[in-house]
């Protein structure tokens, strides 16, 4: 990076916010996926008027720009394929103001997401978006790919709780959207144009979230399945019969067999899957007797024990269990792609069989689990990267998932986003006049491409 | 690089799939906000640096001296990498490839030898003795030093006039009928800063039917010379206090240092290797329990002296992850009459004292003191127990720098008090 370049950067942030050792570039690289790729500086700015002036320059120099949170990323949308600056979030991690009034919360991006959850719980507000990677990845992380999470079956996704927003826009202007408010309807929705965006149209700096009531209490299981079938049928039984769980999690034998190795809770091993369902609400009486009808209904369809549990500890152990899924499947083998397709939720056995074909094809693992309740599942395929015969297969695996989720009414992506990985399948996905439209916005908000270039949209 | 030298393998590190977890729980990750102070980053640099794509430069051993080895990122890992260890791993490699002197001669030749260690540290028991230390706290002279000085002063508790190997008899008779012979492992900080808590300790234990056998030639147990990526020289030392205590004729061994605690179950592992010492090694570690761990394990006596105070506890990282002892301390303090027990939030989050931290990492280190000392204010609690010298020290630093009337004891040591029957305010 040029000198003039790193001396105006200091200028901006101060001297401890901005890297350029060979071994800051060398960890700036990467996020949650095996994608790698060196930056040629690190700038951790503090400040909504820091970015702008680092994005002004950016401009100013035609410089590549990726705005990178806690890299937790499961699509690679934060890898520095071209270089330049990695801009990095996580030092603004400041709780502005929660309104307890209006149950808003005014947080800068770099807050993790679990702290916010902590801070506004302790006031009895509850921010539901539960990603996996709660405890580890950042709330601007989790806009700008529009996070899920066990809870969105019954609670919404990311975006269904993002009121406004600080945004930077590609030439340095401070964009804010939206407000305190639960409707408005006054021109365009940018904020929810922006969330999602991956860094591509601007980078957002703070963020205004709705917060909901705490809900006061809530009964989890942990139901065993000897066939994994059984298991898929019975997450739309559930449903059908007017409940709305706070969370349907599925997972199968492998993932289950992962979990318990690296935290020994004592999960049944000769299950094909089990799935946890938590039921939540204001009222005690409700929330049992919804557990009890799952239950009931997990009887009916084959489950071989239904174990609700007995405490908080019980169910937080649960819960770490669920949470640890996908890091502890690299147990297995070096590395992993875990995709995260959607289908309609009727469609769930049909998907879950079909990626097992593919597995059995391919010779490789694929394991499953995930959010069956709203039909998004996390298919994991287990390889050694280092392996030439099995990384040639990775491609190919991954685009007949995409093509079975297409095929059933499903898309790509549920909650991680298309970063670098999936940008090959975006027109099959989108269709050409979707992405057309889509290539117009992202040329008129960033006319230079500076902003996460590279990445949603196919060459 | 030649093929004789010790360096960590491809399994320590080859399935990190930098998911990012142990972010979450990294003492110098949460106040750095960088990725480069973190376990995924440190892992990073490793295999970068292990498999040629960077080198082994000073600036990449530096971020291995940056892990306070707090060992919380080894805990969480769901894949099972073991990032604080592959830090220390890396270490000890970068000591092979480019070794430093003073490092042998200060870990080597001044450590591990009591009397050297004791003629170094007299003057400071010189300061404490002849009220100059009085004087500077009651004239306010500790403001006008600077302060890193400041907070290195502030670490040090009420210094002994004596070192307590100088004290302690090589036997200590149990006060009545003698029901188990234990061997105690006298650490370097309880003998030469903490005496009066490793007094109080070998009390408490010979009033609850211990005849306890204190070999006096034992060496320092290794924690510091692994630290700086000296492993071979903790083989060394290991290899003294083994043959000490195979004498010493004892079932068990007991140290009330959680640091000592940690290294000493830990020979068997180090000396597995080494033929003629890998069983003996083994069967020593296998000995060793920490004093509350010990005493929880057998029929204690009920103390009948009131200690009428809020007490909270602090986990030092070397008892609760490294050895899994955490419930013990609580449960000796809940024994005493009036002692109201209060829980630390974030009990078991590093203080940021990991040896040498702030010394050599005083930015970070005050950081993570702060997040504990706040955590220590809003409990309103007037002692906080930790049995680890290192922590004790680095708690005084964050009780005195925030001007907290809290007292920094070891758990045991409020025991002893309580046995003889002391009232508190």
């Amino acid at each position: 990076m040029d000198k003039s370049i790193i001396a105006q950067l200091e200028k901006i942030i101060g001297k401890d916010g901005v890297l350029s050792t060979p071994e800051d570039l060398a960890v700036y690289g990467y996020d949650g996926t095996f994608e790698d790729h060196r930056p040629d500086i690190v700038v951790l700015v503090r400040t909504t008027e820091q970015v702008s002036q680092v994005v002004a320059l950016a401009a100013r120099e035609h410089i590549p720009l990726v705005t990178r949170g806690m890299g937790s990323g499961l699509a690679a949308a934060s890898v520095p394929f071209q270089g330049g600056i990695v801009l990095a979030l996580t030092r603004m991690n400041r709780i502005l103001e929660i309104d307890q009034a209006n149950a808003i919360v005014n947080v800068e991006a770099g807050v993790v997401t679990a702290d916010l959850q902590t801070a506004v719980d302790e006031l009895g507000l509850f921010y539901p978006p539960d990603p996996s990677s709660i405890r580890h990845s950042t709330i601007g992380g989790n806009i700008a790919c529009n996070a899920g999470g066990p809870r969105c079956l019954k609670y919404g996704v990311t975006g269904d709780y993002v009121l406004g927003l600080t945004v930077v826009l590609s030439d340095g202007r401070i964009l804010h959207t939206g407000g305190k408010l639960i409707k408005d309807v006054v021109g365009y929705d940018l904020t929810a144009l922006f969330t999602g965006s991956e860094g591509t149209l601007g980078v957002i700096t703070e963020a205004l979230l709705r917060l909901t009531a705490k809900p006061k209490f809530a009964r989890t299981a942990l139901v065993e399945f000897a066939a994994l079938e059984d298991a898929s049928r019975t997450v739309n039984a559930i449903l059908l019969n007017g409940i709305v769980p706070a969370a349907l999690e599925l997972m199968d034998e492998t993932a289950i067999a992962c979990v318990e190795e690296a935290l020994h809770l004592g999960l049944a091993l000769d299950v094909e899957a089990s799935l946890l369902v938590e039921t939540d609400g204001a009222d005690e009486a409700s929330v049992l007797r919804e557990i009890e009808a799952v239950a009931k209904i997990c009887q009916e369809t084959g489950a071989r024990q239904v174990k609700v549990a007995k405490d908080e500890v019980e169910r937080a152990n649960l819960w770490q269990a669920r949470r640890s899924v996908s890091p502890a499947l690299a147990r297995k083998a070096p590395n992993k792609l875990g995709e995260d397709i959607t289908v309609p939720r009727s469609a769930i056995p049909e998907a879950v069989r079909r990626l097992k074909a593919i597995s059995a094809k391919y010779g490789l693992p694929i394991v499953i689990f995930g959010h069956a309740g709203d039909g998004n599942l996390h298919p994991n395929i287990l390889f050694d990267k280092r392996d030439l015969g099995q990384w040639k297969k990775i491609g190919l695996m991954a685009a007949e998932e995409f093509a079975l989720a297409l095929e059933l009414g499903g898309t790509l992506s549920g909650e991680h986003g298309v970063g670098a990985l999936k940008r090959p399948y975006m027109e099959q996905a989108l269709g050409p006049v979707s992405l057309e439209v889509q290539k117009r916005i992202k040329a008129a908000l960033d006319p230079l491409n500076i902003l996460n270039p590279g990445k949603v949209f196919p060459e | 690089m030649t093929s004789d030298l010790h360096k960590p393998s491809e399994t320590e590190y080859l399935n990190c799939i930098r998911c990012g977890l142990c972010l979450a729980v990294c003492p110098t990750y949460r106040e750095v906000l960088s990725e480069t102070a973190s376990p995924r980053g440190r892992v990073a640099l490793a295999r970068k640096g292990l498999e040629g794509e960077l080198q082994l430069s000073p600036n990449l051993a530096g971020q291995m001296y940056a892990c306070f080895d707090c060992l919380a990122c080894n805990d969480i890992c769901p894949v099972g990498i073991r990032p604080a260890d592959l830090a220390m791993g890396m270490r000890d490699f970068q000591e092979q490839l480019q070794p430093i002197k003073w490092k042998k001669t200060l870990f080597g030749r001044l450590i591990p030898k009591p009397i050297r260690m004791e003629a170094a540290t007299w003057p400071l028991r010189v300061y404490e003795k002849l009220g100059i230390r009085h004087l500077v706290y009651a004239l306010g002279l500790r403001n006008l030093l600077p302060g890193k000085v400041r907070d290195l002063e502030a670490m040090l508790p009420h210094l002994p006039q004596r070192p307590l190997r100088q004290v302690l008899p090589e036997i200590t008779e149990a006060n009545d009928e003698s029901r188990y012979r234990v061997g105690f492992f006298l650490g370097c900080a309880q003998s030469l800063l903490f005496a009066g808590e490793s007094a109080a300790s070998v009390r408490v234990l010979a009033r609850n039917g211990c005849t306890i056998i204190t070999p006096k030639e034992t060496v320092c147990c290794g924690m510091p010379a692994l630290g700086y990526g000296l492993p071979d020289l903790v083989r060394e030392q290991a290899r003294v206090n083994i043959a000490l205590f195979e004498k010493a004729n004892v079932e068990t061994i007991v140290t009330d240092c959680a640091t000592c605690g940690s290294t000493l179950k830990d020979y068997g592992k180090l000396l597995a290797d080494d033929p003629a010492w890998a069983d003996r090694a083994a069967t020593f570690s296998s000995r060793i329990r920490d004093v509350s761990e010990f005493l929880m394990s057998i029929p204690l006596e009920k103390p009948q002296g009131r200690i009428g105070a809020r007490v909270t506890y602090h986990d030092p990282c070397h008892l609760r992850r490294a050895q899994g002892i955490w419930e013990q301390p609580r449960e000796i303090l809940k024994m005493i009459n009036g002692l109201e027990f209060v829980e630390l939030p974030e009990a078991d989050w590093c203080c940021g004292s990991a040896g040498s931290q702030l010394i050599t990492h005083y930015e970070t280190a005050l950081k993570v003191l702060k997040r504990k000392t706040d955590n220590i204010a809003s409990t309103r609690a007037g002692y906080i127990a930790s049995g680890c010298p290192g922590c004790q020290m680095q708690l005084n630093v964050g009780v005195r720098r925030r001007g907290l009337d809290v007292q920094v004891v070891h758990p045991v040591a409020l025991l002893d008090r309580a046995y003889n029957g002391k009232k508190e305010k």
